[in-house]
């Protein structure tokens, strides 16, 4: 027996060092397909860089001129962005102001009160809503909501293309987001702080509104930046009911709520502008063609300056409970 | 019992049992409100999707009022029957080609024969010696391969080409339930008040009719100038044919990077940053996804997605291929992050058994982990694909074709599809296309159920197997 005793070290020590060179190919392969995503971000990355750099470096456009310009009208030469930050961010506002109060109400009730019955109901009918694709709700915006606000307000009022509608569509889009990302973030919530709260005598509101609410706090704002960026990138329902003209405003002469701010009337957006731009048949180095990637990059910097503060949230909500 | 003491000093500050009772009312009712209103959210939020619904089906279905270029009654009468006995789609095949045969000039016919013939044997628009010589060329004609048309083909080629419907009002399902006859007086009085938007109608030629825009008819026609014959066909397929190069890239990729990153990533930075910047991806809006596609498959890879190294002949990058790996690129993070979640859940033990029998990690993976895995990716790929297929944005940037009538045939044809179609029907003023939007998403929709049938059939049958 202690003569075998080596040979056997001898075979385990063998079989670990033997090469498979079938399974490195397989991880190599496995490895690629990971790593393949870097390459995706690269891509986007230099490609709406290159792009953008030689929209920067056309002698009609002023990188200043982009950043703080208030025109955007390329026929004319004049390419400032914020008309199209302006569509957008009014867009956002009005999505976030439906989509906050009802999805965060929701994820309340289904987190705190809903029975298992009731939850059973409701959380496909969220379900079914976030399957629902885009351009269906843009067409719903065009022929439901925007009638029904033209009729409620007065069709002297309210335009064809309005980003109120467009607005209230958005937010409904993104209230199953608002509200999963919360309800995830309140069941998170440990139990033992609910039970402590009712021992004190409080009642399910007190402890939903006061202790939970409160402590899931974080997550729900990781959430509803989630939903605001989803709502900056949203295009569909924009493009089609939010119209194609920039609202191009000069600060200090056109009134602030009548025209500027004025969610009655029309207004592109950055994605708006990309996808109407690319919709004809746009012929490649061309400025209008470059304009699009320059945007582009500002849409993904803003979104991803967006998705990164909601994670850094979400991380710091981590540590209070670990 | 100082502290004792000290709070029946204080007995002002107790309420009386009338107040109490007051107060614990109040408190009470507060509750309710409030649930009430907690409630109340999630019934707007139910509210919204069945007006949704209830739009798109408001809009597939009603009332319109058209002018027929010869009345379906007419054609009854010249077939040789009185029209009060016998019904329009009564007629036989034999009676229709006649019609047809009447009505059509010999060029439309032989082309219509060539699609598909009339009778298996014998032609009825085309010479025998012509029909020989077009079949033995280089491409012959769909018609070629045999088969006949039968009498409700015919009945629609009739409809289509001699009774030619042009519609002038429509209303919607709502409209024509609820008061047909506000419809027809609305559309009596356009007539009288701007005659010149109705060119040489006059309102004595109008006539109402039921109309499903969203019918088989309309699931299988193809694309079409003219609203009245207008379908979807081309669209569906230009769906499929995308779906079916996402998952080529998509599944392969997206579920060997997820058993990358769960069975042989160590955790150090590289992994790290492949696993963050998944995530990242996971939040970048579509429409740059778009943009990528437009950059990269259509214009960089343009002899490839194009075809013209392989011999296709298309003119340029903006084919199936380039928007179906649009749509992978697209699609890959959520597929990553499903699979991961579904291998993450195969019990560990499973693993321990297997690298115990003195499998390899890779052997492991494939025979243990892999197929346990495999409903729960099934499932994550399938919620994916459902996503692609709504995608409109990145197909909008990758140069969708606004309009063709010819069925994708191959990665490297144009295309259409059916998000596409619902977003430029959808932006056009006139009512009739509208009506087309709403029954293109009624079929989009129906799609996505199906596949999303699919994906809970499979997500129960999963659960019940790990039980």
């Amino acid at each position: 027996m202690t003569a075998d005793a080596p040979q056997k070290q001898d075979i385990a020590s063998e079989l670990k060092k033997r090469r498979r060179p079938g399974e490195s190919v397989i991880v190599g392969l496995l490895f690629a397909a990971g790593a393949l995503s870097i390459a995706i971000t690269i891509g986007i990355l230099y490609e709406l860089g290159t792009e953008s750099l030689l929209f920067f470096r056309d002698p009609l456009v002023s990188f200043w001129g982009f950043i703080t310009g208030t025109v955007w009208q390329p026929q004319a030469g004049t390419f400032g962005i914020w008309p199209l930050i302006l569509g957008t961010l009014l867009i956002t506002i009005i999505a976030l102001t439906v989509a906050v109060p009802i999805g965060l109400a929701a994820a309340i009730y289904l987190s705190e009160y809903a029975t298992q019955r009731v939850r059973g109901f409701f959380k496909p009918v969220l379900e079914i809503l976030v399957g629902i694709p885009t351009v269906v709700f843009g067409f719903f915006a065009i022929t439901f909501m925007t009638p029904v606000l033209r009729s409620i307000f007065g069709s002297s009022v309210v335009g064809f293309f309005n980003v109120l509608s467009a607005g209230i569509v958005v937010g409904i889009l993104i209230i199953p987001l608002v509200s999963s990302l919360s309800e995830d973030a309140m069941s998170a919530v440990p139990n033992s702080l609910r039970q402590a709260a009712y021992g004190l005598g409080a009642s399910k509101l007190e402890v939903s509104l006061r202790v939970v609410l409160p402590a899931a706090l974080s997550g729900i704002a990781a959430g509803i930046v989630i939903a605001m960026s989803r709502a900056i990138g949203e295009t569909m329902v924009v493009t089609l009911a939010a119209g194609a003209a920039p609202r191009n405003f000069h600060i200090g002469e056109d009134s602030l709520f009548g025209y500027i701010l004025n969610p009655f009337q029309g207004a592109q957006t950055m994605t708006g502008y990309i996808a109407i731009t690319a919709s004809g048949d746009i012929s490649y180095n061309t400025i209008d063609y470059n304009s699009i990637f320059a945007i582009g990059l500002t849409l993904f910097f803003m979104t991803l300056g967006l998705n990164s503060l909601s994670r850094r949230i979400v991380k710091r909500f981590r540590q209070e409970y670990e | 019992m100082t502290s004792r003491t000290q709070i029946r000093d204080q007995s002002a500050y107790f309420p009386t049992e009338q107040e109490y009772d007051g107060l614990l009312r109040k408190r009470t009712r507060r509750a309710l409100v409030t649930q009430g209103l907690l409630m109340l959210a999630l019934i707007v939020a139910v509210v919204a999707l069945i007006t949704l619904l209830l739009t798109i089906i408001n809009d597939s279905f009603g009332l319109v009022a058209q002018v027929n270029q010869v009345e379906p009654e007419e054609i009854v009468a010249s077939a040789g029957y009185d029209p009060a006995e016998v019904a329009f789609g009564d007629l036989s095949k034999d009676e229709l080609i006649t019609v047809l045969q009447s009505g059509v000039s010999n060029n439309v016919g032989r082309r219509l024969e060539r699609d598909q013939r009339f009778y298996e044997d014998r032609l009825v628009f085309e010479t025998q010696e012509k029909w020989d010589e077009v079949c033995a060329s280089s491409e012959p004609p769909a018609g070629c391969a045999g088969g006949s048309r039968d009498q409700s083909n015919l009945l629609l080629l009739v409809q289509e080409r001699i009774v030619e419907p042009d519609i002038v009002a429509t209303a919607t399902l709502w409209q024509s339930v609820s008061n047909a006859s506000a419809f027809e007086n609305a559309v009596q009085t356009s007539f009288a008040e701007n005659p010149d938007r109705y060119g040489d109608y006059t309102y004595d030629q109008v006539r109402y009719q039921w109309r499903a825009w969203f019918s088989w008819t309309f699931v299988t026609s193809p694309a079409s100038a003219t609203p009245e014959t207008a379908g979807i066909s081309t669209a569906i397929l230009g769906s499929l044919w995308l779906v079916v190069v996402t998952i080529l890239f998509a599944v392969p990729v997206g579920v060997g990077a997820a058993i990358y990153l769960e069975e042989f990533a160590k955790p150090n930075r590289v992994n790290d940053f492949i696993q963050t910047n998944i995530n990242n991806l996971a939040g970048v809006p579509s429409i740059i996804y778009g943009m990528l596609g437009l950059a990269i498959f259509v214009r960089a890879f343009e002899p490839i997605t194009s075809g013209s190294i392989f011999g296709a002949d298309a003119a340029n990058g903006r084919t199936v291929l380039s928007a179906g790996l649009t749509l992978g690129v697209l699609t890959l993070p959520v597929v990553i992050i499903s699979a991961q979640e579904a291998i993450r859940a195969v019990p560990n033990s499973l693993r321990q058994a297997g690298m115990g029998l003195g499998a390899t990690r890779w052997q492991t993976v494939r025979s243990q982990v892999l197929p346990i895995a495999l409903p729960g990716v099934l499932t994550g790929v399938i919620l994916a694909v459902a996503r692609a297929i709504g995608e409109t944005a990145p197909l909008i940037l990758v140069g969708a074709a606004g309009f063709i009538t010819t069925s994708p045939s191959g990665p490297f044809s144009q295309f259409t599809a059916l998000p596409i179609q619902i977003f430029q029907w959808t932006a056009l003023p006139q009512e009739e296309w509208r009506h087309l939007a709403a029954a293109a998403s009624l079929a989009l929709l129906v799609l996505l159920l199906i596949l999303n049938s699919g994906a809970v059939i499979l997500r129960n049958r999963y659960s019940r197997r790990m039980q």
